[in-house]
């Protein structure tokens, strides 16, 4: 209830823009030429100080991404990107390699810390003093480059190595070279080809053998400069028996103009390994007519390359104009285990077209998928998933429960569910519901003394409960906000 | 008309916690309630009877201020204050309850939950301090207790999956927490088994107090034998038609509402 409370609070706070991260930074930046060729793609490599061998990957992946077409199956209109009119580089200038946080822009922690990231490793320390396993190691990406990981000695006592990606193509590229690529192909979608071309910083996490990561990690990414795409590419390796939980969140300013982001994500979890991938995207939704906000086109997976085993997604996703997103998980190792927790919310103008894929290669893998979309305004919600047995995946099973909320008469759900069998033994479950939050539900509260954004928020974290339950405790709370403040305005 | 002067005329003198003056509601152009005049003196049970369709719900509703009821004309004046532009939160703030037919669920969200989430709205409306949590939970346990609800059905999601007698004692446990000056029980009765019906009288009977007004919406005369109100109103076609004590109820059981039909229709 609390939570509850603080959401009403806040909203209330807000005035028309209910965006609260729409601001501006303003500092110098270095930007690549506009439009996207070989030279830029070279350009970019150059940047980032790249090995021969990352450069050829990326050129390979640039000709590669020419002969490709935009897919266009997904439930979302929007007008043709022209990707010679955007920008795919832009760095904050005076951030070229700080050895510490001295080194850094001021308006850059000013930034970070006006969306309420901590930086300083002194600062989250005091802030959480005798709780000291609460404490959240951060990888601030600003536009096309990583700014600072926090956190990071600490986290190499350990054995853990949480950079930059363009640091560990430096600083490992075996492993790296090892590992890039290897859930995600060059060649698997436009988006991904084209991120493999040109993705400029992202994090890069490896937890060695029998390790626990001492702490959470997360990545913070911020969209800033304008008509640049932001292309990050995340690379997190659980070795053996390892297990780390991840967040990532999102913010950009407002802009009338639509931008576009398209990031990949790998994981790989070697035998008994687990990772926990959490997202909270918050980009830019667009404005109350549909004016501008993100293209959110992104690539997620997993693979459960070891036996035993496991990879959980959880998702809150209330902002971009169109969102394009299947996080998903290929069970390979036997007994292995994926989850896809997601809450989706959908208001003014905002289209979503998301789900997640299972795919079931090995023997006895399990699969859960709960998925909760709440669509209000004139927005269209669509959950797209596949869950799918190999012929050798005898006893895998699969529960699927997919559920719609509806806020007002002008928004839509819909649930496209793909489901492929090809081993007799596999068990798959699916359960959907939709549901409208209906005028007596909202009069009854009402008549307890709720306000309609009151009821709303109440209504809406009943309905999400399982999702949020899934997010790491700090960011629970943080997750239910943004739902109603996302809502604000859909009833009444 | 006489029976109703003659009610009212009773009542000179005594403070109104309601008074309703020619109250007209439609829902589109269909005209529902046709000019209702009603008054409930503080601390007082009415009863509305009537047959279906005669507009006893529709009142209900009109008076907690539920959207989609055009009042084209009358005055619902309630602790001596108009409320016809209330918005239903505010009225509920300032002590109209009502106790559904078909109470809501509300999947996720426990009872618990709710219930604070409501005591403590209507707190905050009224400018008063939100309850500490001890405070809040020693105020439900001994409401709880009273009404026969479980800790465990405390738990559970608002009215999901409760059985017809769970809502109803959910709802009567909603009242005793929210300890409003106006109740108003539409079709409490309706779906309760003979021991259910006894559970939820009793915690209405109990909350009956000197500066509380009950309005009980009734079809059947048999919830009148366990909460016995002091005045028994008859509504037909819209309109307040009849207006006596507690006889009237056992009258209208031997007679049923075949004569008001008729009457209000001419």
């Amino acid at each position: 209830m609390p939570a509850v409370q603080e959401t009403v609070d806040q909203v209330r706070r807000i005035d028309v823009d209910q965006y609260k991260y729409g601001f501006v930074t303003d500092i110098e930046s270095d930007r690549a030429p506009k439009g996207l060729s070989e030279d830029i793609v070279r350009y970019i490599s150059a940047k980032k100080n790249e090995p021969e061998w990352m450069l050829e990957w990326r050129l390979d992946a640039y000709r590669r991404w020419l002969t490709m077409t935009e897919p266009t199956w997904a439930r979302v209109h929007y007008p043709k990107i022209d990707f010679d009119d955007l920008y795919y580089y832009s760095a904050p200038k005076s951030t070229k390699g700080p050895k510490s946080l001295d080194e850094v822009d001021p308006e850059l922690l000013a930034t970070y810390e006006k969306l309420g990231i901590p930086l300083r490793e002194r600062e989250i320390l005091a802030g959480v003093e005798g709780a000291s396993d609460r404490r959240v190691a951060v990888d601030a990406v600003f536009d096309s480059v990583s700014v600072v990981t926090t956190f990071k000695e600490e986290l190499k006592k350990a054995g853990v190595i949480f950079c930059a990606i363009s640091e560990a193509i430096r600083e490992y590229p075996d492993l790296v070279r090892k590992y890039l690529g290897s859930v995600v192909p060059t060649s698997d979608n436009f988006y991904a080809t084209l991120n493999s071309a040109v993705f400029s910083d992202g994090s890069f996490v490896y937890v060695p053998e029998g390790v626990r990561c001492p702490m959470e990690l997360s990545t913070y990414f911020r969209i800033n400069e304008r008509n640049t795409g932001q292309f990050e590419r995340t690379l997190i390796i659980a070795e053996k028996g390892a297990y780390v939980s991840y967040l990532e969140g999102c913010t950009a300013p407002m802009r009338d103009e639509n931008q576009l982001h398209a990031a990949v994500v790998e994981l790989v979890a070697l035998d008994d390994a687990e990772i926990k991938y959490s997202t909270v995207q918050n980009w830019y939704p667009g404005d109350k007519d549909g004016k501008g906000g993100i293209y959110n086109f992104v690539t997620k997976r997993g693979d459960c390359r070891g036996a035993r085993s496991k990879i959980s997604w959880t998702q809150v996703e209330t902002g971009s104009a169109i969102t394009w997103k299947y996080p998903s998980c290929i069970l390979r190792g036997d007994d292995s285990q994926g989850e896809f927790y997601s809450i989706a919310v959908s208001n003014g103008y905002q289209q979503v077209d998301s789900g997640t894929k299972m795919i079931h290669l090995g023997k006895n893998t399990r699969s859960r998928i709960i998925s909760k979309g709440i669509a209000a305004g004139r927005s269209d919600n669509t959950y797209r998933g596949l869950v799918s047995a190999h012929r050798k995946a005898s006893g895998a099973r699969n529960f699927t429960n997919c559920d719609s909320l509806l806020i007002g008469d002008q928004c839509g759900a819909h649930t496209v569910p793909y489901i492929e069998s090809k081993n007799a033994s596999a068990v798959f479950e699916h359960e959907a519901t939709t549901s409208k939050i209906a005028d007596d539900q909202l009069f009854y509260c009402l008549q307890r003394g709720l306000t309609s954004e009151e009821a709303v928020a109440l209504i809406v974290n009943g309905f999400v409960k399982d999702v949020i339950q899934q997010l790491p405790m700090e960011f629970a709370v943080e997750a239910q906000k943004l739902i109603s403040i996302s809502l604000e305005g859909s009833v009444g | 008309m006489t029976a109703v002067r003659s009610v009212a005329a009773g009542m000179n003198g005594q403070i109104k916690m309601l008074s309703i003056k020619n109250l007209h509601a439609s829902v589109g152009d269909r005209e529902i309630l046709r000019g209702v005049n009603l008054e409930v003196p503080i601390g007082q049970v009415h009863a509305i009877m009537g047959p279906n369709g005669s507009g006893k719900s529709t009142l209900s509703y009109v008076l907690a201020g539920r959207d989609g009821y055009d009042i084209t004309e009358g005055s619902i004046v309630f602790g001596g204050e108009e409320i016809v532009e209330t918005p239903a939160e505010e009225r509920a703030a300032k002590g109209i309850f009502l106790a559904f037919q078909y109470p809501l669920e509300i999947p996720g969200v426990a009872t618990m939950t709710f219930l604070k989430a409501a005591m403590n709205a209507q707190r905050k409306a009224r400018g008063e301090a939100e309850l500490t949590t001890p405070d809040f939970m020693r105020r439900v346990k001994v409401a709880a207790e009273k009404l026969n609800v479980t800790q465990e059905m405390l738990r559970r999601p608002l009215n999901v999956g409760f059985s017809g007698g769970e809502k109803k004692r959910n709802e009567i446990l909603q009242m005793a927490l929210l300890e409003p000056k106006l109740a108003i029980l539409d079709e409490t009765d309706s779906g309760l088994d003979i021991d259910a019906l006894k559970t939820v009288s009793d915690g209405v009977n109990a909350l009956r107090a000197p500066d509380r007004s009950m309005l009980v919406i009734t079809h059947y005369q048999r919830l009148l034998d366990h909460i016995v109100p002091d005045v028994v109103h008859v509504m037909a076609a819209g309109r307040i038609v009849r207006s006596g004590g507690p006889e009237l109820a056992l009258e209208l059981e031997a007679n049923g509402y075949a004569d008001y039909v008729g009457a209000a229709a001419a």
